[in-house]
């Protein structure tokens, strides 16, 4: 089972198609906001890039804290989405420990299902989908 | 398309309200520069000085902006204090996407707000915020407070300006996002006389496609995500990349400098072994720490290199980062004789911290310098001992400028022209329409430049053609200068990035706006361009602008390059010629033979 990996935000250059494709593609969306990662600077573009992506938890505390099984553990870490069980409660969102879930106005959440549509679109080559077995082998350190 | 019309927010400075506008005609100006130019025709007053407290500061984007990649740029437009006409500036950064996912196609800032302060606006809030204590403090610094008070981080954009701005100089620019600009034509100014010192705009609205309603992203058509990989591929292909991303821009200092078209020392040289040390290699290797890029494009042609400063002994050292470019590289390089990377990043400092047009700020320490050599300007007026090549006394004398220090740098702040009218010198003033930019390529260039829309070298392709032709053809040269810029009219009205020209051709172009449903802009792309094309010349034509009164100062008569020495009565004559089609164009539709 792979999961997104923001391997090397270092190298990151802030365009958001990553964020854009993730919107575009899987939630069908114009967007930079309303999807499984985001961009954010770290105080200004000075300071580089952060990814607000899902850690693939395992097991997930954001499947735990949902109320109504939209959220489920996924094999491999992080969750598996049902919508049309979500009541948008908020509670996923506050339990994620990395601010990995994003919530429109209206409330839905927004998280990684690790799906990897968003890897070619980055131009710099910052994200991977990677097998877990293989990450558990190697430093799972996961730059800010 | 998430609408067929323009959602505008007007907001009313001195009453501190907004109100939201529903304003038509999208099939006739498309965005960016159209809509910019149907906004001041709404909301301008072309007889009335640009500091008039009732003018507009309007800020747009276009039709595909988040929808593709490089849709990217947000056009300004305002009475420009250079010279009090209608004007455009662009920039990049987030400012599209912010105001894309805040939901305007345009921002049009009217009246004066009572103190200083500061503007955020999103999809839901409206806030003008009292910040007289930000009043004074340089145009980096203020992103530093504005970051704590505007929330929204990576979401947003901060535009803002520096003491220059607050001066009222006609070469203050808008610092947007730290590494872009509003630069030329003095936007920086019109903000100041607003008492605007920044404007946070956080994209915080999202737009579902195929689900209808007033916010909704509209129905894309099946072929659009297809078409949007097809594009990123292009845009990311290898020659894209290696001609923006690796050198980027600064890649042009050696070519030029061996074309003998890179200015040296106020234009008294177009080439000079110098070079050597401010090449885009020279930076790259020495000064590049990594590149970033304008939300919403992959590109990543923005180079940031760095500066350090020892402040105290025992090696107590601080660093900055700052981005340059090629035409940085040229105006505070080249032209004032420097020939570090080094030492024009620290220029490039000073001038992002003041707030200024890095070119007009370039240019016009170059004619100061040159004045101060032929004793036209005292040591004591100038305040520096200004000498080609003393980037010291220059990064000094650019916080002068911007903090209008005594009454020359405020004269100069005008621009050198203007200088030279008191001080003398305008013989030597490198201005063509407002200061020059870096391509000493030729006299197609310097009659385009001098006379063009935005007087920027962006408006046409002259300096190409002036490096690929060596006949003297007035008709050929002008019919060159009118056809291109039909298109690139339309293409700014995409808010496209320039760079991305050699992929969004028409066919491309016409795809893009079909897939999110923009059919009758697909369909009349040409005479949609023309149209705006004629929009924009008429509106600066209303606000005064007379081509036939444009002289091109004596120095550009003097250069040489790689054709040889400037003939100035072949310019004259395309000087002429060309003034004569802009009255055409500009003319007002009553004038106009009935079809």
């Amino acid at each position: 089972m792979k999961i997104l990996l923001a391997a090397r935000m270092e190298r990151c250059i802030g365009c958001n198609s990553c964020s854009l494709a993730c919107a575009r593609l899987v939630h069908k969306r114009l967007s930079w906001s309303s999807a499984g990662i985001r961009i954010h600077s770290s105080g200004g573009i000075s300071t580089g890039f952060q990814a607000l992506t899902c850690l693939a938890c395992d097991p997930p505390p954001c499947a735990a804290a949902c109320p109504t099984g939209a959220y489920s553990p996924r094999k491999g870490g992080g969750v598996v989405v049902k919508k049309d069980l979500c009541i948008r409660c908020g509670a996923c969102v506050k339990a994620c420990p990395v601010d990995a879930i994003a919530e429109d106005f209206e409330g839905a959440p927004y998280v990684c299902i690790h799906c990897g549509r968003c890897v070619e679109f980055c131009p710099h080559d910052c994200l991977e989908m990677v097998d877990v077995e293989e990450l558990h082998a190697r430093d799972k350190e996961v730059p800010a | 398309m998430i609408r067929d019309h323009f959602r505008v927010l007007v907001m009313d400075l001195a009453a501190g309200k907004g109100k939201v506008a529903k304003i038509d005609g999208r099939d006739e100006v498309a965005g960016g520069s159209g809509l910019a130019a149907l906004l001041f025709n709404l909301y301008g007053l072309p007889d009335r000085p640009w500091d008039d407290p009732a003018q507009p500061f309007i800020l747009a984007i276009g039709p595909l902006t988040g929808y593709f990649p490089l849709m990217s740029k947000t056009v300004a437009a305002f009475k420009s204090p250079y010279h009090d006409q209608y004007a455009e500036s662009h920039a990049g950064g987030r400012s599209a996407l912010a105001l894309r996912f805040a939901d305007y196609d345009a921002l049009v800032l009217v009246g004066r707000a009572a103190r200083p302060s500061v503007l955020v606006v999103g999809s839901r809030r409206v806030e003008l915020r009292d910040a007289q204590f930000l009043w004074g403090m340089d145009a980096l610094n203020v992103a530093k407070r504005l970051r704590q008070m505007s929330g929204g981080s990576g979401h947003r954009s901060i535009l803002r300006i520096g003491p220059a701005g607050e001066n009222r100089s006609a070469l203050a620019c808008i610092n947007v996002d730290t590494y872009r600009h509003f630069g030329r034509l003095g936007s920086g100014a019109v903000l100041g006389a607003k008492n605007v010192k920044a404007v946070a705009i956080r994209g915080d609205a999202d737009f579902p496609f195929d689900q209808g309603g007033a916010a909704c992203g509209g129905t894309v058509s099946k072929d659009y995500p297809k078409l949007f990989k097809e594009i990123h591929r292009q845009l990311t292909d290898t020659q894209m990349m290696s001609k923006y991303h690796n050198l980027g821009t600064a890649g042009n200092v050696a070519a030029l400098n061996e074309l003998k078209s890179l200015p040296w020392r106020n234009l008294q040289q177009t080439t000079d072994p110098g070079v050597e040390g401010i090449s885009g290699e020279r930076f790259a290797d020495e000064t590049l720490l990594r590149n970033t890029a304008c939300a919403g494009c992959p590109v990543g042609c923005v180079h940031i290199g760095f500066v350090r400063e020892k402040f105290m002994a025992d090696n107590r050292w601080l660093y900055r980062q700052v981005s340059y470019d090629y035409e940085l590289i040229f105006a505070v390089g080249s032209m004032l004789g420097v020939t570090s990377a080094f030492d024009v990043l620290r220029i490039v400092d000073a001038v992002e911290k003041q707030g200024l047009d890095v070119m007009g700020a370039g240019v016009a320490l170059a004619w100061a310098t040159e004045a101060l050599e032929k004793g036209l300007l005292t040591p004591g007026q100038v305040l520096e001992p200004l000498a080609f090549g003393d980037a010291n006394a220059y990064a000094r004398a650019v916080e002068h400028l911007g903090r209008a220090a005594n009454e020359f740098y405020r004269d100069l702040g005008r621009g050198a022209l203007v200088a030279a009218d008191t001080y003398g010198g305008a013989d030597f003033a490198c201005v063509l329409g407002q200061e020059m930019a870096g391509y000493a390529t030729g006299e197609l260039y310097f009659v385009a430049q001098a006379l063009g829309f935005r007087h920027s070298h962006l408006d046409s392709a002259a300096y190409s053609w002036d490096q690929k032709h060596d006949e003297k053809d007035v008709d050929k040269g002008v019919e060159f200068l009118v056809a291109d810029e039909s298109g690139r009219s339309f293409l700014t009205s995409m808010v496209s990035c320039l760079f991305a020209r050699g992929v969004y051709k028409d066919e491309l172009l016409a795809q893009a706006l079909e897939s999110v449903g923009y059919t009758a802009l697909a369909r009349n792309m040409a005479q949609v361009g023309e149209h705006i094309r004629r929009l924009r010349w008429r509106t600066r034509f209303a606000t005064g602008f007379n081509p036939e009164a444009v002289r091109i100062p004596k120095r550009f008569t003097e250069v040489s390059t790689w054709k040889g020495p400037v003939d100035p009565v072949y310019m004259e004559a395309l000087r002429r010629a060309y003034a004569k089609r802009l009255r055409e164009l500009g003319k007002p539709l009553e004038d106009e033979a009935p079809a």
